[in-house]
């Protein structure tokens, strides 16, 4: 069975959510197209290749947005949807696929560096330079507290055991190398990601 | 994964244990279907639930929690003594065949070399086959030595009956042997089963030997290498397999090689240990070049500081005083006062760590917390008082919360590996909201504060930081691509081959790990991603998606590793002549003509290496073959035995009634404040077991406006016969406790749960989802690892989140 819709009513129907891919995958499709720019809400929008970020199957996901990139244009994420191309997933996505929108543009989502200071029962928001100059220093002073370089058997251990570090195994392979090249050569060994639970 | 997503179409038999891939990978299940409708396939799940992947399954059983050892190992023992084993595999391409030293035993559920009072396996000396004075594995092919390994297996399981099955696991006889008769047709050349699994394997103290029995039966079948075969870890997170390719775990470097022990002093023999020559003559056993490996992550981490001269710059990096500093170590010392600071950068441990009040009363004692995440998640708020969802009093807790907001996936650059092993590449959307910043930049950023601090102020061993290579255009906002060409790795002067021929330029991007070298000409920061941006360009943005053979292997289609390799030990798709097993089973074969092996994969082999020469196809083990016997490998025996949960709803261990010290895994570690914390199953009867649902990832998406419409509120599902003895019926609020903490949640009362006879009494399973906690748009719910024990796989450390007991009650 084919329903011919318009690629407007499409996305209408396409607004009830996680409908969206499985009528597709029923059989509902956009006749193609009459161009008009209300019809077409996607035209002016960039197309990205991307990775689903949820579970490890990695659906290719095409993310619409709008902007050009220039530095004053308002640049935002307004649809996402599967990639008919990727070899795995060939444009499908699950319900939890279905919601990446809602992920990106999550109230949730955190803006400004933050500092909760001891005892007390708020947030207050720093800049960059505080809250990174801050950690530094903990840092710092954590380390050239408590590094050990021997054993109490004098073995050279260079190892620091009183700070710890949990890498983000939703992130990339280059957050994850650079985190890794840091974090190993600050003698941190409290070290571990998802992988271990 | 060992082979790929599209490649479960070519499976003849879907086992799926462990996992339920309908519910957490549902796109990925599409290639089950694909498999059944196409392949004429079956799907077989074994499971304590009755699941989604259940449900479209064509035969299934009922199986007690953690119990999944004695199913596989008695499956074990039926393929050997009913000889459906594929004999040629077996003898040619496994360990089945080597003699164990005389001094290994066995005895009431302990290896030799045990010593009770430290809980662990001291003297594993024994673990290990006896080897001649040419320094090789002695053997005999005709499996008939009591001590080969083949023998020595076959007298462990012989212990597993269907009825001892059967009484431990609560699956009926009938269904045992049912589903055996499936998995034993197999074992011809051409027709093989593939076993998905995922963490329903790993969150248990036997975790890591209930996978190793599943390769054990499908390197019995002859199941390893082959389409449609395979072991196939279907991971839970987009790049926890990059994470862990990367090596960001305790005691690991990128590519999975190793920190150093303390005792581990020079660095010679911290070579020689890792640097496995082979066991039997003339087999390839990859891993002897780990120096290459290990040299070039030095170049790329030290530059010209790391010389031969300074041995690589050894002593920079840090040596273990521990096996793991895993995350239960480092919440128990930080529950003592021993941690003050801690980063958790898109990782939210109070949600997802057991025993919620012990990690609450550890992050209470930090002195500062770093958080790096995209969304406000619990741990950043576990001092802010949520009522009875978070009930803490902020003015006591004394810890300073840093909280510095990233990107998500549409927001940055850069590469994910899946299960699959493909490495793929995406790219930027849209800028992120607010001041959000990528992880790349801000450990770039912080790293270069660091520096300065050092530069400027001098300070503790300051080599490492000081000289740490940091060549990047913008050094405070390094690039995606930079950061993977690094990764790839490149040559640092001109390389040449034996006839002096110049191979590759100085400076060029290497194509292959073969190319690295243990002299510090080159460099690479992950040898195992080496190829993925080669001379050619970044492979991981390839997007052809050509399946030329017509197997689904589109090896154009991002990049693979190793080697753009897409189903590992390939080379054991093909006989001993080098041709395939079977014609609807080619993959690699070896072609007399061009004198190579060619097909529809990247040969897992030396390409011109004809069969003839007879090389084992497991060329990363030092005996060619895949091994039944684990050596000295595993922290808990060379073969799996089946033990206890911690915290098991039955009183004993049936194959070791009467020894208390086999219970539970004799060797995974337990700290004395979590023991007392175990219940017992007197006061907690019920079996509980923690998963997703396929509404939901973990604690991100109760963030999501659709998810949190979906799925909105907490629930717990119970059985109806579980539900009518304690007077529940659905909809009714219960209370879920453990010994550890308790939970209120909506009971689903449901006949997918139903209770298994163990012994003299019915064992009821309690099924938990995880999804809810008090930040986010979902109802507030209740974090489930409230209930959960601190205690981990006796090798991994990961936590036994699904086999534990609790008491379910109406609220």
């Amino acid at each position: 069975m084919t329903v011919n819709v318009t690629r407007r009513q499409f996305f209408k129907l396409g607004a009830a959510g996680a409908a969206t891919s499985s009528m597709a995958m029923m059989g509902f499709a956009p006749e193609s197209a009459e161009a008009s720019v209300r019809r077409f809400k996607l035209t002016h929008t960039k197309e990205t290749r991307n990775n689903c970020t949820y579970c490890s199957v990695g659906c290719g996901v095409l993310i619409y947005s709008l902007g050009s990139g220039g530095e004053n244009a308002h640049q935002e994420v307004m649809h996402i949807e599967g990639d008919p191309d990727h070899p795995v997933s060939r444009g499908s996505l699950c319900p939890k696929g279905s919601g990446l929108l809602d992920f990106v543009r999550s109230d949730g989502r955190l803006e400004y560096p933050q500092v909760r200071e001891p005892g007390s029962s708020e947030w207050t928001r720093v800049t960059w330079d505080d809250a990174l100059n801050r950690i530094a220093r903990y840092i710092k002073d954590d380390r050239d507290a408590n590094f050990v370089q021997r054993n109490a058997q004098g073995q050279t251990v260079n190892h620091w055991t009183t700070t710890g570090f949990l890498a983000a195994s939703g992130s990339s392979n280059e957050a994850g190398y650079i985190t890794h090249k840091v974090v190993r050569n600050l003698g941190m060994v409290a070290f571990d990601n998802q992988a271990r639970v | 994964m060992t082979n790929h997503w599209v490649d479960i179409r070519n499976a003849n038999l879907i086992l799926s244990m462990g996992g339920n891939s309908a519910e957490a990978h549902p796109v990925g299940f599409r290639w089950v279907t694909e498999a059944i409708e196409h392949n004429n396939a079956e799907l077989i799940t074994i499971d304590p639930r009755y699941t989604r992947t259940g449900a479209v399954a064509q035969d299934k059983a009922f199986i007690r929690t953690g119990t999944d050892i004695t199913f596989l190992g008695g499956l074990i023992s039926y393929l050997i003594e009913t000889n459906q084993i594929q004999r040629e595999y077996v003898v040619n391409y496994t360990d089945a065949s080597l003699l164990v030293r005389e001094d290994f035993g066995f005895e009431d559920g302990l290896f030799t070399g045990y010593d009770p009072e430290r809980r662990a396996y001291t003297d594993k000396s024994s673990w290990m086959y006896q080897v001649g004075d040419d320094g090789y594995a002695l053997r005999d092919t005709s499996l008939t030595n009591p001590r080969c390994v083949y023998q020595m297996m076959r007298a462990h399981y012989s212990r597993y009956t269907p009825e001892l099955v059967s009484s431990v696991s609560g699956v009926p006889v009938g269904d045992i042997q049912r589903i055996w008769r499936k998995i034993a047709a197999t074992s011809v050349p051409d027709r093989t089963m593939t076993i998905l699994y995922a963490l329903g394997w790993t969150q248990h103290s036997i975790g890591s030997q209930i996978i190793r029995t599943a390769a054990m039966v499908q390197l019995l079948l002859g199941n390893m290498g082959m389409p449609g075969g395979g072991v196939n870890a279907l991971r839970g997170h987009s790049n926890i397999q990059g994470l862990t390719d990367l090596g960001l775990l305790s005691q690991l470097l990128p590519g999975y090689m190793s920190l150093a022990n303390a005792s581990e002093q020079d660095y010679r023999p911290y070579i020689d240990k890792r640097a496995k020559q082979p066991l039997l003559p003339d087999e390839v056993s990859y891993w002897k070049n780990y120096e290459k490996f290990h040299v070039s992550l030095m170049k790329a981490w030290f530059g010209d500081a790391a010389s031969e001269a300074n041995n690589w710059c050894y002593n920079w990096l840090p040596k273990l005083e521990r096996p793991l500093y895993d995350v239960l170590d480092t919440f128990e010392r930080m529950s003592k006062g021993e941690i003050n600071g801690y980063f958790c950068q898109g990782f939210n441990p109070l949600a997802s760590f057991p025993n919620r009040a012990k990690v609450t009363a550890a992050l209470s004692k930090l002195k500062y917390l770093v958080i790096m995440d995209p969304l406000n998640t619990e741990t950043r708020e576990f001092w802010h008082n949520v009522g009875e969802y978070n009930d803490v009093d902020s003015s006591q807790i004394q810890t300073e919360v840093i909280s510095l907001p990233t990107c998500c996936f549409a927001e940055d650059d850069g590469s994910i590996v899946n299960s699959a092993r493909w490495l793929q590449w995406h790219w930027v959307a849209a800028p992120p909201p607010g001041e959000a910043r990528p992880d790349t930049q801000i450990m770039a950023d912080l790293f270069l504060r660091v520096r300065r601090l050092y530069e400027q102020e001098g300070g503790v061993f300051p080599d490492p930081i000081v000289n740490l290579t940091w060549d990047y255009k913008q050094p405070a906002k390094p690039s995606a691509e930079e950061l993977a060409k690094e990764y790839n790795g490149r040559a640092l002067v001109d390389l040449t081959d034996d006839q002096g021929n110049v191979t590759r330029r100085a400076g060029e991007q290497l194509a292959s790990f073969s190319e690295l070298t243990a002299d510090g000409r080159t460099e690479a920061g992950c040898w195992i991603f080496t190829g993925c941006y080669s001379e050619e360009g970044n492979l991981m943005a390839r997007r052809d998606n050509s399946d030329p053979y017509g197997i689904g292997q589109s090896l154009g289609w991002a990049w693979a590793w190793p080697a753009n390799r897409r189903i590992l030990y390939n080379r054991a798709s093909a006989d001993t002549e080098g041709n395939p097993w079977g014609a609807n089973k080619a993959l690699v074969w070896w072609s007399s003509e061009q004198g190579r092996w060619i097909g529809a994969d990247i040969p897992d082999f030396p390409a011109q290496s004809p069969p003839s020469a007879g090389l084992g196809p497991f060329i990363m083990q030092p005996t060619g073959g895949g091994n039944f016997f684990g050596g000295q490998s595993m922290v808990d025996g060379p073969f799996p035995e089946h033990y206890e949960p911690f915290e098991s709803p039955v009183g004993q261990n049936l194959l070791h009634p009467n020894n208390p010290l086999a219970r539970n895994n004799p060797a995974a570690r337990i700290f004395a404040g979590d023991r007392e914390a175990l219940g017992s199953w007197e006061e907690f009867p019920h079996a509980a077991t923690t998963y997703r649902l396929t509404e939901h990832f973990h604690f991100w998406t109760k963030h999501a406006k659709l998810n949190a419409i979906v799925q909105p509120e907490q629930f717990v599902e119970i059985g109806t016969a579980l539900a009518d003895e304690i007077g529940v019926s659905k909809g009714d609020r219960v209370r879920v406790s453990s010994r550890r903490g308790s939970i209120y949640a909506v009971a689903v009362v449901t006949r997918r749960l139903r209770p298994l006879r163990i012994g003299d009494r019915d064992v009821h399973h309690v099924g938990i989802p995880l999804h809810w906690g008090f930040t986010g748009v979902a109802k507030k719910g209740y974090l489930v690892n409230a209930l959960t024990p601190f205690v981990g796989d006796a090798n991994t450390q990961t936590p036994e989140y699904k086999s534990f007991i609790v008491k379910v009650e109406k609220a």
